[in-house]
């Protein structure tokens, strides 16, 4: 049993008002709720951005990592601690930059544990630079003369690497939030949410008008069991076509799920005994 | 140059001849005829052709290194005996292929030169080329007085996954082989490795695999380890038997992956390890600090190799310490440990697991190449007395809980993840909590407390270094690390020259440095690197500044043989 009291810090969000972290706040909030996340059950890790500071903010374990590293010490503890629901907060710069790396191998292996992702095309937290969601041609501090590069598509980049569960939703809709955060937990496997939030202070381009004007949820026409389909909405992007939804989802051995001396529970995890290798040294005589 | 009293066997050929399996077989022979061996490996970063050698150092008492002569030399292509004819010693052997025709004029010792027709023996025996090395090593056993009841065990042992087929073979090759010597070359054969009556049971090991057994032994939970030489050996010792044990070993993407997938695994209760070389190291530089701002305990194994960059990937160097001292930046406690051989891997491997739970950091225990892959004989490791000890661990639900609670000693209270006790393991500087913090007081509040461990360390647990050789000498030599074995076997030869073997790097063992150094009458700093790096850091720790210095960064071991001479010029100069 969880309540809004349980999870509450003594630490006051320090997100620019009107930010989109306040609604994936609230709905990551409403979720843990609605499902009973707590510490006895549930481990949040985060990087480093505007993103990461959610950690202060939800009374619930976590790890604040270095900036691009969230995903290996959530796979680190999901692979300790059979019980553990594991969520991991990032942000653009983080898993589209910094650690990219880790994301592809994540979706590849299928790790049981759910990525929610910042995305707000921007980097906020180091004042205004381009991220690798930003358009071509975007003018920042750090391309005043134009962004030369093209954007990398979290989606697609996620359903390539084998990713088993691929959503998209807009931070604003928070009860559509809170369902797919628990949608994606309760799928067994690797989960990515990527959630479209607008920077207000810094991205004037994707702002909530952008998401507003330009999103819509994908039908009942849309079969994400389909990769294929999914790839090809995954790729659209644009004025009136940016889909919100479930794009892929498969049901698919996890990766914990392959490993049959797993820790089943938290005792298990800290039962640590000598033990005896006198077989092992056979090997060697 | 000094000659050591050992015999050495050595074996040489392109990679991909089998040629370690063959010198580890010989080695096993020794050991099990109730000797004592130490084998030294030599080949290049390459998985065919190139030049590999392998030499086992043979002897009724325990050898601590291998020598720079060479007693018998089994040679399977002409670049072996171009490139090792200069250790070869007055009386010594060369055994090689008759129908290869090698040149052997550039062999200036008086060697008996023994050839044999290795195709035809292998064939009559209705074997197939590739068991050419089978019979050059039957032969050689032959040669030696070696048993072939321990050969042709250990070629059971080698196929014992194959069909039983391949082992006959293999054996009936080895036979032909060992007939063939013993008939031809009767008035040549030496009592090197004649059956001993009685026979302790030995283990022929190194310090990758006694790190593996050491870790798997002190309850290892979760490793997560990227292969790299020279440390690669470790994952392999640890990968098979995981089910079996009740551990976790993963493959990652990469090094800054391995640990900071260790450092999740930490949090989550488990004991969890890495390991590594200097170049895998340098991206786990970022986790490294980590790993100290979030008290989170991490045991990692550093194996040097001649660097920078990829460097010599299979070659030694122990240039690494200043880097694993410092890495990361700011201060945070950082426990480094040094093994000299593939026995101190072991235990203090075992020991690296309580030191990292009980101080909830980073312990770094730094191997290199020359003992990860040299094997020693020993006799299987007893750990009776080992008990597991995991600090201030927290196993139940506790009210209030804080995970950074600041405490005398330094640590505080630590409950893993999943128990109901809520704290944020931070990489920002953070308050008792675990929350987000700048303000001036806790930062020091949470620094102090932090760097407080490493002196309850040094007060509690550094052990101290130990001094090999007599009390009072006239020279005394300081080292650490590979450099052990050469050294202790240098010694032997002097009544008045003694060695400080240093393991403890941080923290250090200042004090007791000091005392024996300032009451040193000479001596000599010996050392792997280019810059002194030990030197370095007993001028920073204790004022004392070595004068004489015997340094080698080829890649090479120093051989005991240098270090003799390099003694007896200094006595000599006297």
């Amino acid at each position: 049993m969880t309540t809004l009291q349980d999870l509450q810090t003594p630490c006051a969000p320090n997100f620019c008002p009107g930010c989109g972290d306040f609604s994936i706040w609230a709905a990551f909030k409403n979720a843990a709720v609605k499902e009973g996340w707590n510490n006895t059950n549930t481990v949040l890790t985060a990087g480093v951005g505007c993103h990461g500071h959610i950690l202060n903010f939800v009374k619930i374990n976590a790890f604040g990592s270095l900036h691009g590293r969230a995903v290996p010490v959530a796979e680190g503890a999901r692979m300790a601690n059979d019980s553990l629901n594991v969520f991991v907060f990032t942000g653009d710069g983080d898993s589209l930059a910094e650690g990219t790396n880790h994301y592809i191998h994540a979706a590849r292996r299928n790790h049981d544990l759910t990525i929610i992702l910042h995305d707000n095309a921007i980097y906020g937290l180091t004042t205004g630079q381009t991220s690798p969601r930003s358009p071509q041609g975007y003018k920042s501090k750090s391309t005043p003369l134009g962004n030369p590069d093209h954007p990398v598509n979290p989606l697609t980049l996620a359903i390539a690497s084998g990713a088993t569960f691929v959503s998209r939703v807009y931070a604003s809709h928070i009860p559509q939030v809170t369902d797919m955060i628990i949608k994606a937990n309760q799928h067994k496997g690797l989960a990515i949410v990527d959630i479209l939030q607008p920077c207000i202070t810094f991205n004037k381009e994707y702002d909530n008008n952008f998401y507003q004007d330009n999103t819509y949820y994908l039908g009942e026409d849309h079969d994400p069991k389909n990769k294929t389909q999914a790839f090809e909405k995954a790729l659209e992007w644009g004025e009136k076509k940016i889909p919100l939804g479930i794009f892929y989802q498969e049901d698919s051995p996890s990766y914990e799920s392959q490993i049959p001396q797993i820790r089943q529970t938290t005792q298990d995890a800290i039962k640590c005994e000598k033990r005896d290798i006198t077989p092992l040294f056979e090997k060697f005589k | 140059m000094p000659k050591l009293d050992y015999f050495t066997f050595k074996i040489g050929g392109p990679a991909g001849f089998g040629i370690k399996s063959m010198g580890l077989n010989f080695a096993k022979v020794a050991t099990r005829s109730g000797y004592h061996i130490y084998d030294y490996s030599e080949y290049p970063s390459l998985i065919r052709g190139g030049h590999n050698a392998m030499q086992v150092t043979v002897s009724e008492e325990p050898v601590y290194f291998t020598t720079q002569h060479t007693n018998f030399l089994v040679a399977l292509n002409q670049e072996t005996i171009d490139l090792h004819c200069d250790e070869l010693v007055d009386g010594a052997i060369v055994l090689f292929d008759s129908d290869l025709k090698f040149k052997t004029d550039c062999i200036k010792a008086k060697v008996e030169n023994c050839s044999l027709p290795l195709a035809k023996i292998v064939s009559e025996a209705g074997g197939i080329p590739i068991m050419r090395n089978t019979a050059a090593l039957g032969a050689a056993l032959a040669m030696l007085d070696g048993s072939m009841d321990h050969f042709n065990n250990l070629i059971s042992a080698e196929f014992k996954n194959k069909k039983p087929e391949v082992t006959e073979l293999n054996q009936k090759v080895a036979k032909a082989g060992y007939d063939y010597a013993k008939t031809n070359f009767k008035e040549k054969i030496k009592n090197i490795l004649t059956k001993k009556d009685s026979v302790e049971e030995k283990i022929v090991i190194n310090a990758n695999e006694a790190a593996a057994l050491g870790a798997i032994s002190a309850g290892l939970g979760f490793a997560a380890i990227y292969p790299m030489t020279p440390t690669s050996n470790i994952l392999h010792n640890l990968a098979p038997h995981q089910e079996e044990y009740g551990f976790v070993y993963k493959q990652p993407e990469d090094e800054i992956a391995a640990l900071t997938m260790a450092l999740g695994a930490s949090n989550a209760g488990l004991r969890s390890m890495v390991a590594t070389s200097g170049g895998g190291f340098a991206l786990m530089s970022e986790g490294y600090g980590l790993a100290g701002l979030t008290e989170t305990p991490v045991v990692i194994i550093e194996g040097m190799r001649g660097a920078p960059a990829t460097g010599i990937p299979t070659w030694n160097e122990q240039g690494d310490l200043r880097f694993i001292l410092h890495a990361h930046q700011g201060d945070f406690p950082r426990i480094v440990l040094a093994a000299g051989d593939a026995k101190e891997a072991f235990y203090l491997t075992q020991k690296a697991f309580d030191l990292a739970d009980k101080y909830q950091t980073p312990v770094v225990l730094i191997v290199d190449k020359i003992i990860c892959e040299d094997d020693q004989s020993y006799s299987p490791f007893k750990y009776d007395d080992y008990q597991i000890d995991r600090g201030k661990l927290v196993d139940q639900t506790q009210k209030d809980y804080k995970r950074y609670a600041l405490s005398k000693d330094g640590i505080s209270p630590r409950s893993p993840f999943g128990l109901g006790n809520h704290f944020l393991a931070n990489a920002d500087e953070h308050d008792e909590q675990g929350y987000s913090n700048e303000e001036i007081k806790n930062r020091n509040d949470q620094m102090h407390k932090r760097m407080q461990k490493l002196i309850t360390c040094e007060k509690e647990d550094m052990q101290d270094p130990v001094l090999f050789g007599p009390g009072e000498a006239d020279i005394t030599l300081v080292s650490w690390g590979s450099n052990k074995g050469a050294i202790r076997e240098a010694i032997k030869h002097f009544d008045n020259v003694n060695f400080l073997h240093i393991t403890w790097m941080n923290p250090f063992p200042s004090q007791l440095v000091k005392d024996y150094l300032e009451n040193a009458k000479y001596i000599i700093n010996i050392e792997q690197n280019y810059s002194a790096q030990l030197r370095g850091l007993i001028m920073e720790k204790t004022g004392i500044n070595i004068q004489d210095t015997m340094l080698r960064y080829d890649g090479r071991p120093i051989y005991s043989e240098q270090i003799i001479e390099k003694i007896n010029q200094v006595l000599g100069d006297k």
